[in-house]
């Protein structure tokens, strides 16, 4: 072998390897980084240090947790919730059969009942992180039904039902040892952090550095237990509306063009955001300004 | 009788000649400023889109370039060709400031969060 045919050789190799290195790389890079309980222990720290006068289940209560005149008028809707309509609606759509015979109780463990707090979960077989949302629609087209809009109406009964059965039951969300599983929820969180849109505001601008502050008349609820209230009726939006609609609201109100519902990225976020609310209650359906 | 005879009679024709040039340029730009064409649109449109493409595949449109590029179509279809070659370059220029965004975010959203 000519030395000139050595290097050529040797050239090629080291071509091969750093290839070779660059694909696995991200994944090997992510997994020797993401630490999740260490970051929910952050996150969940930050908050109660910056309210130290909120016990860290009364976070789950947005906005209302953090001014004396809202609870108190919480308190007061609480009494004729508008939710309510919502809730029964949603009871009478889980429990009806579907065209087949079966019902949405024949798609989750449990029966559906008490289940909201363990969603999302990630599908080691799909490799991708479901939601509850995105798991009625697929267990209404696994019996031959159309799925439903994920923002509003129909969905946001069934959740609001669903929600009700786990009420108080803290967020139980698993990250399983799979990269894929690290690498969604580092995914959530750069989604979480990233700013976007024309007014350049990332979720957190809001929900962390600006937390308990007012944008206009409204009090920024804090990140910390924002999506244990799902689904909720706002008086903004003259009705109720899901997890979906609240991250599609969230970016069209920083002038950025939404993403579909159920894309990766929201559902990415939605499990990074309930897993560092891990241990606060369920409190949805909830109702907010 | 000026102080300066020669010169004046000498610099009279080009100042004119400069004179009725710099008025005709002027007149020719605001001609051509007023008179954009279908053809200027729909290369300022062309280019709008395309960086707009680009911030969509960066997962990062904005809704302002979007109604930039409504306004502009909507002033191509009533003629209007100097409004929608403006509201083309606004939305072009959106759009590349959101590119800018998302690539600059690729690192920066790091610096905020919370350890």
């Amino acid at each position: 072998m000519s030395v000139q045919s050595a290097i050529r050789l040797a050239s090629t190799a080291a071509s091969v390897a750093v290839a070779a290195l660059c694909l696995i790389g991200p994944s090997v890079r992510a997994a020797d980084k993401v630490d999740p309980a260490a970051d929910a222990k952050a996150f969940q720290k930050y908050f109660t240090n910056k309210f130290p006068q909120l016990k860290l289940k009364d976070f789950v209560n947005g906005p209302y947790s953090l001014n004396e005149d809202m609870r108190k008028q919480w308190e007061e809707k609480e009494e004729f919730p508008p939710y309510e309509f919502a809730r029964e609606a949603g009871k009478e759509m889980f429990t009806k059969p579907f065209k087949n015979g079966k019902s949405y109780a024949d798609c989750f463990p449990n029966g559906g009942i008490g289940i909201r707090q363990n969603y999302p979960y990630f599908d080691e077989k799909e490799g991708k992180v479901v939601t509850l949302e995105l798991a009625l629609n697929q267990c209404r087209e696994a019996n031959g039904e159309a799925p439903i809009s994920y923002v509003k109406d129909d969905m946001a009964a069934l959740t609001a039902y669903m929600a009700y059965t786990s009420r108080g039951k803290p967020f139980d969300i698993k990250i399983p040892d799979d990269p894929r599983a690290l690498q969604a929820f580092e995914d959530g969180k750069r989604y979480f952090y990233t700013r976007r849109g024309q007014l350049n505001f990332s979720c957190a601008s809001c929900h962390v550095q600006n937390a308990g502050q007012r944008i206009r008349a409204e009090i920024l609820a804090p990140a910390l237990g924002i999506l244990n209230a799902m689904p909720i009726y706002r008086s903004e939006w003259g009705g109720m509306g899901t997890t979906s609609r609240r991250f599609i609201t969230c970016n069209i109100q920083t002038r950025g063009v939404p993403l579909e519902p159920q894309s990766d990225e929201y559902r990415n976020l939605e499990y990074y955001l309930s897993y560092v609310s891990n241990g606060l209650p369920i409190s949805g359906p909830g109702a907010r300004p | 009788m000026s102080l300066f005879p020669i010169r004046t009679t000498k610099f009279k024709t080009p100042v004119a000649t400069l004179a009725i040039a710099a008025a005709v340029s002027t007149l020719l730009a605001t001609a051509a400023l007023a008179a954009a064409t279908e053809a200027d649109f729909k290369a300022a449109y062309a280019a709008a889109e395309a960086a707009n493409k680009q911030a969509g595949d960066l997962r990062d449109q904005w809704t302002t370039t979007k109604t930039e590029l409504d306004a502009a179509k909507k002033a191509a279809d009533s003629g209007n060709f100097d409004q929608a070659v403006a509201s083309a370059k606004e939305a072009e220029a959106l759009a590349k400031a959101s590119i800018y965004q998302a690539t600059s975010e690729k690192d920066a959203w790091k610096a905020l969060e919370i350890h």
